[in-house]
């Protein structure tokens, strides 16, 4: 773990260790808590690598701190294990009252040597761990070009930094063991689930982009937005939440692929247009990367407080899709996927991630193959009588776009007629409120088919949605006789599918949430009472220690 | 409105009309072309995503004083201030009308409606300051009574390169009757020497209490939103072809 006063460089330390464990040939996960502020305030970096197997998620258990500043040593120290220790500048030792266990070097003096300015005290720290810990140091320089790409003289004036540190490192080798491993693996990705999904909606197709800015969405906006030029994606910054949602519905309804990303806040200011979206039959894709709430909450930290919200908000009743993917992969394919639902069906799609997905990150190999479908549009010259809301057996009518000769498209937030004309006709209106539900009967089948996932077998069920599932995955490396299942597709609810996997088992449910909405899901569409549920509703991920011990007190 | 479009000959299945709700909402259906029937205070965001998504479309947008300068106010003043090629007409009424007629935005200070009955306490502000405060490129004021010389004003603003607003005083004769006050002070800008290009002129035409000015009030050229932000080298966003793969192995790259 590195720690340090917000601006002290702790994310380029972590993400540049990150990458460097990467590079040496371990399956790393990285993870990272900051405060809402952009100076001061505690913050944290953790980086788990493994060599045998993934790294999935956070332990408890620390083996080295890097401590920036002598609070990360007071906040983090207690979690090392026996023989782990603490690096830090000689002047933040100086600053301990007690000094067991901590590695204390000189590294803002050669920082100042090398010339660097003093914030580069964290590349120097972080290298000298690396010389501590035999690792190879031409990787870590590779890694801090990666980090520093496109400011070659930052890049150059670290590597100098990290050439020194890790010389000064390298002398107090006798602390630290066991050593680093290296056997270079090729080509693997860290990535984080923010990315992951601006990824999966650009290989959905996505053209049209709308956000406002929020923590822990934005990143979604800066990715898109930095690579607009290469894709062609349009990316607009809006005035608000009630903008960006209504643009991406015009943009869509002008035949765009479209989609937004935004946190709890901005999702709760887009809630009356997820039914205009339904109404006009427009395809949209909304991502809600949660954070803790109610209202400002804690805006950097995590939570999936928003599950029975994403499944009911706006008024008025339509259907509507909810997604969760537990992990980059997956979050890679349902924003594709996302994009193929809201395009299949005319329907608004929502994929709920959240702060610890989106912004932790896992070694990959590669992405999965996935696929852009049109779903019913109508492209070329247009047919005669062409109606927008023509009345179907799945529900779903062809979309005609704007500008297709002979056609003229009618898309109403009205109650409407066929052609898009406003109607209070109670035979018609009740005709259009059915053909609109009539789609939930293919999306109930394709929820069915695709919307669980287990992992393991085991007479104990264990029961999660979104990124609870790497967490999960985690403890079960600890468990045995646990079959871990995963609701991917919480709305509609995959009833049948979840009967299915759970069988006679005992069921225990996991959520970062107050309430067990994912339970109160499973009472109601499966009418069974969990045998136990853990929630964890304190703005942090639920740790896999607990996971262990919930299933350990609960398994009989 | 029909009659601009059929005087500049557009072709109806290139013209898209976006309309919020209001007692303007229904023009999306005496208009034979596209149209998106927006929420309430919504329907200028909606017109961008169309314009961003097919820049070849026509799009207009049809609202009201509540829709435009209530509810959507900060909607019209960044859409101005982008310079996005939309076509706005503000239908003002200065009351809610469709609402059985409360205060609203433009409701002159004093006058009882149901929702004031002892007389609105509240200032009417200036939209066409406010407009022209956000960098509108085109700016104008229609009257409902001069069909024939709105009728033009709409035609400038569909012809302007950019953001086009023109806000039509259009009394309600349920609610808020104030024909005769109008036609008493309405003159044209066009009979006077007034430079539409001269921002400080349009400031002190729209300042105007006494007199009110009709025509075009400030026009200038400027770069548009779709022609930054789109790229050149990619078709319209809304006629891409899936089938065309985005070239996401060089993009991960930053991941490795």
């Amino acid at each position: 773990m590195v720690g340090g006063p917000a601006g002290s460089g702790v994310f380029a330390t972590g993400t540049i260790a990150a990458k460097a464990l990467v590079y040496h040939g371990y399956s790393v996960f990285a993870t990272n808590e900051y405060p809402s502020l952009i100076r001061g305030g505690h913050q944290w970096f953790l980086v788990v690598a493994r060599w045998n197997g993934e790294a999935l998620a956070h332990r408890r258990q620390l083996d080295v701190v890097l401590a920036l500043d002598n609070r990360t040593v007071e906040l983090h120290a207690h979690k090392l294990r026996k023989g782990g220790f603490v690096v830090c500048d000689e002047k933040v030792a100086g600053s301990l009252p007690n000094a067991e266990g901590v590695v204390s070097l000189p590294l803002s003096q050669l920082v100042s040597e090398v010339g660097a300015p003093p914030v580069a005290v964290n590349v120097a720290g972080l290298a000298a761990l690396f010389g501590m810990l035999g690792g190879s140091l031409e990787q870590l320089h590779a890694a801090i070009r990666s980090y520093y790409r496109g400011r070659e003289r930052l890049a150059e004036l670290n590597v100098k930094v990290a050439a020194a540190g890790y010389t000064v490192g390298a002398e107090h080798s006798d602390r630290a063991a066991p050593k680093l491993k290296y056997e270079p693996r090729g080509r693997r990705l860290l990535i984080d689930g923010n990315s992951a999904v601006a990824l999966g909606l650009l290989a959905g197709g996505m053209s049209f982009f709308a956000a406002y800015p929020i923590t822990p969405a934005s990143p979604i906006l800066h990715f898109l937005a930095e690579v607009q030029r290469e894709t062609g994606v349009a990316v607009v910054q809006a005035e608000c939440e009630l903008a960006a949602i209504n643009m991406a519905i015009g943009a869509a309804f002008a035949g765009a692929r479209s989609a937004v990303a935004t946190s709890g806040p901005g999702f709760s200011l887009m809630t009356e247009s997820l039914g205009e979206a339904a109404m006009t039959e427009t395809p949209i894709v909304v991502v809600n990367v949660q954070r803790a709430g109610p209202s400002t909450g804690l805006p950097t930290h995590t939570a999936q407080g928003d599950l029975r919200f994403a499944i009911h908000a706006s008024h008025g009743e339509f259907p509507r899709v909810v997604l969760a993917p537990g992990d980059p992969v997956e979050a890679y394919e349902l924003a594709c996927e996302a994009l193929n639902i809201a395009w299949r069906y005319q329907v608004p799609v929502i994929l709920l991630s959240d702060k610890f997905l989106g912004e932790s990150y896992w070694t990959i190999e590669k992405l999965p193959e996935v696929q852009p479908e049109e779903g019913a549009v109508l492209r070329g010259s247009g047919t005669p009588g062409y109606v927008r809301y023509k009345i179907t057996d799945s529900g779903v009518s062809p979309m005609a776009l704007p500008g297709t000769e002979g056609v003229r498209v009618y898309a109403n937030s009205n109650e409407h007629d066929e052609q898009g004309i406003v109607t209070t006709d109670p035979a018609v209106v009740k005709a259009m409120q059915d053909k609109r539900w009539r789609k939930l009967l293919a999306l109930r089948e394709e929820a069915e088919r695709r919307g669980v996932k287990v992992y393991g077998e085991g007479g104990v069920a264990l029961l999660v949605w979104g990124s609870v599932k790497t967490i999960a995955m985690e403890a079960l490396r600890d468990l045995g006789g646990v079959k871990l299942v995963q609701v991917v597709w919480l709305e509609p609810f995959p009833a049948k599918a979840l009967r299915e996997a759970v069988g006679s088992r005992r069921l225990l449910v996991a959520e970062n949430n107050a309430r067990g909405q994912l339970a109160s899901l499973v009472r109601e569409h499966v009418l069974r009472e969990p045998d136990a549920i853990l929630l964890k509703y304190d703005g942090q991920p639920l740790e896999p220690e607990e996971v262990i011990e919930f299933v350990r007190a609960n398994a009989r | 409105m029909r009659a601009a479009l059929a005087d500049l000959g557009f072709r109806r299945e290139n013209v898209v009309a976006v309309a919020g709700i209001g007692c303007h909402g229904r023009m999306t259906e005496y208009l034979d072309v596209n149209a998106f029937h927006a929420i309430h205070g919504r329907a200028v965001p909606v017109a961008e995503g169309v314009k961003l998504a097919n820049p070849k479309l026509t799009v207009l947008v049809h609202t009201g004083d509540g829709d435009a300068y209530a509810i959507g106010l900060s909607h019209l003043l960044h859409a101005a201030r982008r310079n996005i090629g939309i076509k706005v007409l503000v239908h003002n009424n200065m009351v809610y009308a469709l609402t059985t007629g409360q205060a609203g935005p433009t409701t002159p200070r004093g006058l009882k409606t149901r929702s004031t009955p002892y007389g609105s306490v509240e200032e009417p502000f200036n939209p066409l300051l406010l407009l022209l405060a956000s960098g509108a490129t085109f700016v104008a004021r229609g009257f409902s009574d001069d069909v024939q010389h709105l009728k033009e004003l709409v035609k400038r603003a569909i012809l302007h390169k950019g953001f086009a607003v023109i806000d039509v005083i259009q009394p309600c004769v349920t609610f808020y009757d104030a024909r005769q006050w109008f036609k008493e002070r309405a003159y044209k800008l066009e009979d006077e020497s007034h430079d539409p290009s001269d921002f400080r002129a349009a400031l002190e035409k729209s300042l105007e209490a006494e007199r009110v000015p009709l025509g075009v009030i400030y026009e200038v050229e400027k770069p548009t939103f779709e022609e930054l932000v789109l790229s050149r080298e990619h078709p319209p966003l809304a006629l891409r072809n899936l089938k065309v793969k985005q070239p996401l192995g060089k993009l991960l790259s930053r991941f490795e």
